[in-house]
């Protein structure tokens, strides 16, 4: 069995009548990085919520390495670590309490050694005897993260990690994360940030009005809906696209003195070699070129807009 | 499977370590405030007014009120300590972290009650330990003065428990020790004998669950009680059984916690 969490006709409908999350069905590999993609409100918190048992859900089954979060939920919620999107810790006790008091709660034996090291690889230690009110706000982030890995977890969940994170914290905890994939721990993110899905997932969900639209590993996905897009900078403007060109599309910049070919790897429009010859041949010279890959977040953005 | 089944002792453990962390942090809240006003009432009514006043029941006014006074303050501080310790949690999100921890939810509740029902008793030895100094106290019955200080410290911090949860806002939060809890303790007896009572009122203030507790829990001290104990007793249980129930039901539908 490779996948670790397996979640089968998920379905929440709040009290209001909300349908926060209308029938999800997600499998997440053992040992990988999944990114959670979507847009505010979409219900990825309340889909980890019920995968970590902080919500009951309205119908369907989870399992977490095969137990059952419902029927089974001591053994399941034992292999999950969650670092919520809110700082939220109890502001009067000190981070060494704190985090051997998640140990505890997860039903660990104390070790002292291993807190420590948590301690020391998220650069705590020196910190271990403050409060938790007299931290800021990134030593808050990373004592939330020193909680939920105090106990062992072979899941972690990171809801929005790197919201309102300096750049080189968020370095710290990418690196951090590709540290416990190598450890064998699966680890799925949720966030809006584009660019930290594409810089660390392994695979991509795409979750949007309660239902997931899209699961695909990250490299297929760019390939796939993945647009490019190649600019040539011309020795002198054109007026009009010749007439010899016209099955290229090109984009005419205003002051003629740019050209812009758009084509994606599914489409059947001719390569970009073929244009250079075309354009050649029907004497357009031009300067420079520049190609560019569209990003994880053009695909989103896209993706999104072909919604119903 | 065994891991399924076994019990989480060190969570309830780590959580009752927590609480009671948090009464010796804030122990001039927890324990010196509650013992300023217990004195307080003592000195007023027990020595400065109660000098005035015959005795009841043969005894002492000084030494009839100890015991209704301990009763107030246990109630009180059972309801607040174990009311806040849910509710700060659910205030500041960090319930998070329990709800998502491989806990039972009769772990919770011991765990919680267990820790708020410590602190009361202990504050109510040493609010007994207070007036000894001034008025000479008996403890006719101390299995039964322990039985009623424990089973009324656990049922009222279960009562707590389910106000800490049901409570949205702190304001809702004080509501029903300020508007129910703490005028029921002042008509239940604490001050005088319900005898001393006219004819209706005797009879209204049966209604009142306190009257009960504080009975019970003077009979153990001196023998005399307003109501026969098996009754005060009874009483008792029966508000415990009702809390049990409320709390199953709030943990088996995940009521204002899992939703």
């Amino acid at each position: 069995m490779s996948s670790i969490i397996s979640i089968s006709g998920v379905t929440k409908t709040y009290a209001t009548g909300f349908k926060a999350l209308k029938e999800i069905n997600l499998d997440i590999e053992r040992g990988e990085i999944f990114a959670l993609l979507g847009p505010n409100g979409a219900g990825k918190t309340t889909l980890i919520s019920i995968v970590c048992g902080i919500v009951n859900r309205s119908s369907g089954t989870v399992t977490v390495d095969g137990h059952d979060i419902g029927r089974d939920y001591r053994a399941a919620r034992s292999l999950i670590g969650l670092v919520p999107q809110e700082l939220t810790i109890d502001a009067f006790e000190t981070v060494w309490a704190t985090v051997n008091y998640s140990r505890g709660l997860f039903g660990k034996a104390p070790n002292k050694d291993f807190v420590e090291k948590v301690l020391r690889d998220l650069s705590l230690w020196d910190k271990k005897d403050s409060k938790a009110i007299t931290l800021s706000g990134g030593m808050k982030r990373r004592l939330m993260i020193a909680k939920a890995l105090s106990h062992e977890p072979r899941v972690l969940f990171l809801d929005e990690p790197t919201a309102g994170v300096d750049v080189e914290l968020r370095q710290d905890m990418w690196a951090m994360v590709r540290r416990l994939r190598e450890d064998g721990v699966t680890i799925i993110l949720t966030t809006h940030y584009i660019e930290e899905a594409e810089a660390m997932a392994d695979r991509v969900g795409v979750i949007n009005k309660g239902e997931i639209i899209l699961v695909e590993g990250k490299a297929e996905l760019m390939r796939k809906l993945g647009r490019k897009q190649m600019t040539l900078e011309l020795r002198a403007p054109l007026s009009a696209v010749p007439d010899g060109l016209s099955r290229y599309a090109l984009e005419l910049s205003a002051d003629g003195s740019q050209l812009t070919y758009t084509y994606d790897n599914q489409s059947d429009r001719p390569g970009v070699a073929s244009l250079i010859r075309d354009l050649e041949a029907a004497g357009v010279q031009f300067r420079d070129l520049d190609t560019k890959n569209s990003s994880l977040e053009e695909i989103f953005v896209n993706l999104l807009r072909q919604e119903p | 499977m065994n891991l399924r089944a076994a019990p989480n002792f060190r969570a309830v453990w780590a959580i009752y370590r927590v609480e009671m962390a948090r009464a010796f942090r804030t122990v001039l809240q927890s324990i010196i405030s509650p013992v300023i006003s217990t004195s307080l009432y003592f000195v007023v009514f027990g020595s400065a007014i109660g000098s005035r006043i015959n005795e009841i029941d043969g005894i002492a006014y000084g030494a009839f009120i100890v015991p209704g006074l301990m009763m107030l303050s246990l109630l009180t501080q059972s309801i607040s300590n174990a009311s806040f310790a849910i509710y700060f949690p659910k205030f500041v999100g960090s319930i998070y972290e329990l709800l998502s921890a491989p806990v039972s939810y009769l772990e919770i509740i011991i765990a919680y009650v267990g820790g708020a029902a410590t602190k009361s008793i202990m504050l109510g030895l040493i609010i007994l330990a207070t007036p000894a100094l001034f008025v000479p106290l008996r403890i006719e019955h101390p299995f039964w003065m322990i039985a009623f200080l424990v089973l009324t410290a656990v049922t009222f911090s279960l009562f707590g428990f389910i106000i800490g949860i049901w409570a949205k806002t702190f304001e809702q939060l004080q509501l029903v020790p300020l508007l129910i809890v703490t005028p029921l303790t002042f008509l239940g007896g604490s001050f005088y004998s319900i005898h001393m009572l006219p004819g209706i009122w005797k009879t209204v203030t049966l209604f009142n669950p306190v009257v009960y507790l504080i009975s019970g829990f003077r009979w153990s001290f001196y023998g005399k009680a307003d109501v026969s104990v098996g009754v005060s007793l009874g009483m008792t249980l029966v508000f415990l059984a009702i809390c049990i129930a409320i709390v199953a039901w709030i943990f088996r539908t995940g009521y204002r916690l899992r939703n």
